[in-house]
């Protein structure tokens, strides 16, 4: 690929999560996608049961969980003091730890040491964190062109499209629409698809590694996240399942590893429990296929520059909420999503943040700042994505009680919204007349009287049908009759003949 | 013992059969209950949707309205979970100094009607009869929340003449959610059509489940879409009602 062509791919605007709309109306859009809802109900589905039969393996699951979660917690609340620990690990093994407060700080970070390393480009391992400070796009901006390396990312990347799953970024795809990418993409990224392309697997596959050899080869900056981080040895890990991250880690000169803070673990032995709970969690697998690790550098071998960039970027404010706190203890392995019946039909996009899901709905906000300030609308409406069913607290292998935070997220939106959400909007009067009417019996009593005439008035044979209501008491009737309201409530019953004659 | 019947706001407004029912069947299983007067609401809507302010006079008037009974009966997993799981966090909040004490004495006390029947009476034969096919909707917060467990399937089976049959997909939520069937409107009517064709694809003559809210919700699924299938909490079965 000529310079003048990779730049102009380069210069590209990317496609990012800005301008998604507020969930319910992104979730409507996707909802009508037929072909979205069969590739993710078929993915979904196949990956849900595969984890069910690696979990049934195990007769100390919950024993696991418990002890994750409570690991996790120990970090989060030793978290300033495990930190320095790791920084002085890193540093001793010859590493350069960089303090990032944000998302801007972070890319500037990056930019800066690739541009130091005489490069224009870099490869990347699959990382959720640079998707959330948006780095690739950061480094568009600097003339750095960012090569995904993980196969879904690739899909992603060359589709000029968003990830919409934590551990399958392309999941939203089916096999011949990633042949037609791959066909129609390719070439302007590098090494072109072979011609007449099948949409069989094999040839997919082979058709990214060939294209991907090219980068590996060339690269001298690669780009990585972190699945976990020991204080005690400042030892670095990635878990992955193609071997793109081992090339990336290994082959070029310098490796920069971006890093949530709450992603380190205070001991080497701690890993036992979560390399048997990430991978059968996330991938269904015993055993992932590449653990990789590092301690700073190792002369003549590998990476000769490392350094260890950590990220804040909303961390320390969700530390502060001492029921949100808990949704820092995710080790990302997405098994949320697989369950969680809003994703499974409505998929990761709408959701307008790398972070999908019944996850993202309760991480998103809290990164977003939500117990320091008022959000915007589209993040006030990730808290109310979901049916509070409870399927993802029960699949969760560090036990995050993503329905609790969601409630109480719901509760600081409210708080925040006050003035407007009280005096303005349908929701808020509904909630007032609920307050009194069932601020007494009597009152309660005088409303169910009313609710039995408006029953009898607008009902046929015991039910509403369709009623041009407004807003959300219409959107009831849009698709659903209702029980019209008895003539006699069951209190009046009581009161009348029920008590004595039964 | 003194048992009290909790009847929740759904129930009391929109199905006052399913309390009568609940006390026919607690009659005949020799036990009275009283009504206290003065309950209203559990304030499950208000919480779950963040209107935390809008629950602490509700949960004061629950714990008011339902101490000294030995056991509050609830025709609603959903709501005997909020009062189980969520009042004491109101409670706590409320900064009232009485409340959480309060709260601690009645929200153990508060238990769904499988739970009341199988651990309390010690029954899962209430000597019903009801000769239909019948599939039953476990609900999430019965399930998950509560946990109540096979309960409602063990009392089921002991009715004379009931055909359970098995419902594909029962451990997915059926799209209700509370508020959630209204804000998230398109996504709750994806998963309910899903449910109803669940529900419909097993041919069974009756749908029930112990919480009215879903099926308030996929009655109005069946009903718009004149699906030939009944609705009937699972009280109403075990009184007997065949109507």
């Amino acid at each position: 690929m000529s310079e003048a062509t990779r730049l102009s791919r380069v210069h590209e605007p990317l496609p990012t999560f800005a301008g998604t709309p507020p969930f319910p109306e992104a979730a409507k859009a996707a909802l009508a996608d037929e072909q979205l809802r069969r590739n993710l109900r078929r993915a979904t589905t196949t990956i849900r049961t595969k984890r069910a039969s690696a979990i049934a393996e195990r007769d100390d699951w919950e024993e696991l969980r418990l002890a994750g979660a409570a690991i996790k917690d120990d970090v989060l609340a030793r978290l300033p003091k495990l930190l320095v620990e790791l920084e002085a690990n890193v540093t001793a093994a010859g590493g350069i730890v960089h303090w990032a407060r944000d998302a801007a700080e972070a890319n500037a970070i990056v930019a800066s040491i690739v541009k130091a390393a005489g490069a224009t480009e870099v490869v990347k391992v699959k990382s959720m964190v640079t998707q959330e400070i948006e780095l690739n796009e950061a480094l568009a901006r600097e003339g750095i062109a960012a090569w995904e390396t993980d196969l879904a990312e690739l899909i992603v990347q060359l589709g000029h499209d968003r990830p919409s799953h934590i551990l399958v970024p392309a999941i939203h795809r089916n096999r011949t629409e990633v042949r037609d990418i791959f066909t129609r993409e390719m070439g302007a990224a590098g090494l072109p698809a072979p011609e007449n392309l099948t949409d069989d697997p094999r040839a997919l596959a082979e058709a990214a590694r060939l294209h991907l050899r090219e980068k590996f080869l060339r690269a001298r900056v690669a780009i990585s996240g972190a699945n976990f981080a020991v204080a005690e040895t400042g030892t670095v890990m990635v878990v992955e399942s193609e071997g793109n991250g081992r090339m990336c880690l290994t082959l070029p000169d310098t490796l920069i590893t971006v890093m949530g803070i709450e992603k380190l673990i205070p001991t080497w032995r701690d890993l036992e429990v979560f390399l048997q709970l990430l991978p059968r969690s996330s991938t269904a697998e015993r055993m992932n296929p590449y653990t990789s690790m590092w301690t700073g550098v190792t002369p003549g071998d590998g990476p000769q520059a490392f350094h260890l960039v950590l990220l804040d970027n909303g961390r320390v404010d969700t530390l502060s909420d001492p029921v949100g706190r808990q949704a820092l203890r995710c080790i990302k392995c997405s098994a949320c999503l697989n369950v969680c019946p809003v994703y499974v039909r409505v998929g990761g996009h709408a959701y307008g943040s790398p972070y999908p899901g019944p996850i993202g709905a309760i991480l998103t906000p809290q990164l977003r700042g939500i117990a320091r300030h008022p959000v915007d609308e589209q993040t006030a409406s990730l808290p109310y994505a979901s049916s509070l069913c409870g399927a993802c607290f029960e699949v969760c292998p560090v036990r995050i009680d993503i329905p609790e935070v969601l409630v109480h997220l719901r509760a600081q939106v409210v708080r925040q919204h006050g003035w407007r959400a009280r005096t303005l909007t349908q929701e808020a009067a509904m909630m007032g007349a609920l307050g009194v009417a069932f601020g007494s019996s009597h009152r309660l009593g005088a409303a169910e009287r009313l609710a039995g005439l408006g029953g009898r008035l607008f009902g046929h044979r015991g039910r509403i049908g369709r009623l041009p209501l407004p807003g959300l008491l219409g959107a009831w009737f849009r698709g659903r009759d209702l029980r019209a309201p008895a003539r006699t409530s069951f209190r009046r019953w009581w009161s009348g003949q029920g008590r004595t004659r039964r | 013992m003194r048992v009290a019947l909790f009847i929740t706001c759904f129930n009391d407004v929109l199905f006052p059969e399913v309390g009568q029912a609940v006390v026919r069947l607690l009659h005949r299983l020799g036990h009275e209950v009283e009504f206290p007067a003065g309950q209203t609401c559990c304030g499950q809507i208000q919480f779950n949707t963040g209107y935390r302010d809008a629950c602490v006079p509700l949960v004061r008037r629950f714990a008011r309205a339902f101490a000294g009974f030995d056991a509050v009966v609830t025709p609603s997993p959903s709501c005997a979970a909020m009062v189980r799981h969520h009042h004491a966090t109101v409670a706590r909040e409320a900064g009232d100094p009485g409340l959480p004490a309060a709260v601690a004495e009645v929200a153990p006390r508060v238990l769904d009607l499988t739970e009341f029947l199988v651990d309390v009476l010690g029954v899962t034969d209430v000597g019903a009869r009801f000769p239909h096919s019948v599939v039953f909707h476990p609900t999430c917060h019965s399930v998950r929340l509560l946990g109540i467990g096979d309960r409602p399937q063990r009392l089921l089976a002991a009715v004379e003449g009931l055909t359970l049959v098995d419902l594909p997909g029962a451990d997915e939520c059926c799209g209700f959610g509370g508020t959630f069937a209204v804000k998230n409107v398109d996504t709750s009517m994806a998963m309910g059509a899903d449910k109803v064709a669940a529900i419909r694809s097993t041919g069974a003559e009756v749908l029930t489940s112990a919480d009215t809210s879903c099926l308030m919700h996929l009655g109005g699924l069946l009903s718009r879409g004149r699906a030939p299938v009944r609705v009937m909490h699972l009280a109403q079965i075990l009184a007997g009602d065949d109507r």
